[in-house]
């Protein structure tokens, strides 16, 4: 059993140091419950909405984890994994991204790049932010994982090419204003739920989603952070608005007698060589 | 055989009202804190939209952090007076009243000519004036009551009702503030009388607008999301109905927007130079 906590927390724009401290005192509060791997939503330190700003606010790799590993070494008594969303600085490109750190541990253990930046409606990413180019999963000291932040979740052939290269969690580190409020929870929240658990059923595999919480100027972070099992099953859901820490197990040696149950990854490698040649002209085409 | 019929997809307007409660009074107790204010200040006219304000300020704040005001004119409606204090009893806020009459006469007096329509304006600039002093008097943030229909409009006038700076009813349509004050418990008198700026003796919104709160609403939801006038005429709507609402949106985007400013730099604010309202570096 790996024990997750997912942070659904509220940022203070811009106020970094804050920021951190407010995470701290999470991981703190829940440390007697032995958590194995914390995960903290897109943007976190930040606050999700920067605009131009993220030239300002935008943090290194490494400056995090310094930080991180700084307040590891002087407050947490054992190791402890950690996927935060942060603004990255490399040289003179910015990104939407997210790290796994191992804190107590190796560090650095992999960052992802948000591809899909959403340049639409109430998001502007892609005027102020790189795109990522890169998918990827890797392994940690529990198993085979892989990040997506946000919209690149959305589609769902992202998940699709993890789970192909064997990830078992998918972290998902969102931001998402509230939008559609005609039934009992916001359209955009109910549309992640959707689309978590058709995703982990589709592949059999775990889906872990930290979703922000505070209103940004007014559009209001909707939270809704939860977690999948392989059989799309729902293991925890937060409420909507508020901060709220998520506590799921997961048990990765469930995967293989789930998928052995419902063979839709391995019946998708046995066809996916049937229906590669019109995925690649499609791509062509574009 | 069963047959089952689907239901076609289509824009909804009717909303979940607890839900939408519940965001708004978060809302405005989060905006409050993110500029490190505890309480505010609402201008209460007498009508749904202030009433629904104070409720959902009440709600965010505790009503002994809200400062309702009631700011009339001599010319003002009796029933606006009177129902100013009614919904500040409803939601056990202390109502302070203010009469602009000094304010608006002096000026009145020094300008000959002035018509109804510029009385009224001044009115209610002289309001904003009201307002931001008692916010710097009561270190209470000024909120504000347009909602989305007359925003659209630009049915408001300008640097005055528009003016402070968090405002929870400004993504609303009418017909939805009426719903939501039902929820509230706003009292019906307040819900069911025709609306009115209150500015001119017998003047109602509808009147001067031209058309239905409830029609308009339609049609602005529909416009907004780019349906074309056929599939809006489609729906039960007149040619003319379409042609009067998208007018009044299109003679108005300045109303919306802060003033044009000539862009000679690369740095331009606004332009290109970008951050959002509560944009914040550390100390």
């Amino acid at each position: 059993m790996v024990r997750h906590a997912l942070l659904q927390l509220r940022p203070q724009k811009g106020q970094i140091r804050r920021n951190l401290a407010h995470l701290g005192e999470a991981l703190l509060r829940l440390e007697d419950e032995g958590i194995d791997v914390a995960v903290v939503p897109e943007a976190y330190p930040t606050g999700y909405f920067l605009q131009g700003g993220v030239r300002e606010l935008a943090l290194e790799a490494a400056e995090l984890e310094d930080r991180l590993a700084a307040w590891h070494e002087r407050h947490y008594r054992r190791p402890l994994d950690l996927v935060i969303g942060f603004y990255e600085r490399d040289g003179s490109a910015y990104y939407n991204a997210a790290a796994y750190f191992e804190l107590g541990g190796r560090g650095l253990v992999h960052r992802h790049r948000k591809i899909f930046l959403p340049t639409y409606g109430v998001f502007d990413e892609e005027r102020f932010l790189n795109r990522g180019h890169e998918l990827a999963s890797f392994e940690t000291r529990f198993g085979r994982v892989a990040i997506l932040i946000c919209e690149d979740f959305w589609h769902t052939v992202t998940a699709t090419t993890l789970a192909l290269q064997g990830a078992e969690v998918l972290y998902v580190p969102s931001a998402s204003p509230a939008r559609g409020f005609d039934g009992e929870r916001p359209a955009n929240v109910e549309r992640w739920e959707l689309l978590a658990r058709a995703v982990a059923g589709e592949h059999g595999l775990y889906v872990a989603l930290a979703s922000l919480v505070g209103s940004e100027a007014g559009k209001l972070m909707s939270g809704g952070s939860l977690i999948a099992g392989p059989e799309g099953e729902l293991l925890a859901r937060a409420p909507v608005f508020e901060e709220a820490a998520l506590i799921a197990d997961v048990d990765l040696e469930r995967i293989a007698p789930v998928r052995y149950d419902n063979p839709m990854l391995a019946d998708l490698k046995a066809g996916l060589p049937l229906i590669f040649p019109e995925l690649r002209r499609q791509v062509e085409e574009l | 055989m069963k047959i089952v019929r689907g239901v076609p997809a289509r824009e909804v307007l009717d909303l979940d009202y607890p839900r939408v409660a519940e965001a708004l009074v978060r809302f405005v107790r989060e905006e409050l804190e993110n500029r490190g204010y505890e309480k505010a200040v609402v201008a209460v006219s007498g009508g749904v939209d202030s009433a629904v304000t104070l409720a959902l300020a009440a709600q965010a704040l505790g009503a002994q952090n809200v400062h309702a005001l009631s700011l009339p004119h001599r010319d003002s409606s009796a029933a606006s007076r009177e129902h100013a204090h009614l919904v500040a009893e409803r939601f056990g806020v202390a109502l302070e009243t203010v009469d602009i009459t000094p304010m608006v006469e002096g000026y009145a007096e020094q300008t000959p000519g002035l018509t109804p329509r510029r009385k009224g304006n001044v009115m209610a600039r002289a309001r904003m004036i009201v307002s931001f002093d008692k916010s710097e008097q009561y270190r209470a943030l000024p909120l504000g009551t347009g909602n989305k229909t007359e925003r659209l409009f630009g049915y408001f006038t300008w640097h005055a009702d528009d003016s402070p700076p968090v405002n929870p009813l400004g993504d609303l349509y009418k017909t939805q503030v009426w719903a939501l004050a039902e929820h509230l418990g706003v009292p019906d008198a307040i819900v069911h009388k025709a609306p009115t700026a209150d500015l001119e003796p017998g003047q109602t919104d509808e009147a001067d607008l031209g058309v239905r709160y409830r029609r308009a609403d339609v049609i602005l939801e529909h416009y907004l999301k780019g349906y074309p006038d056929e599939y809006i005429v489609g729906l039960g709507y007149t040619p003319e109905e379409v042609a009067l609402v998208k007018r009044r949106v299109n003679r108005t985007h300045y109303k919306r927007h802060l003033p044009a400013v000539a862009l000679v730099s690369s740095t331009a604010i606004g332009e290109f130079y970008l951050r959002p309202l509560d944009f914040r570096l550390e100390d």
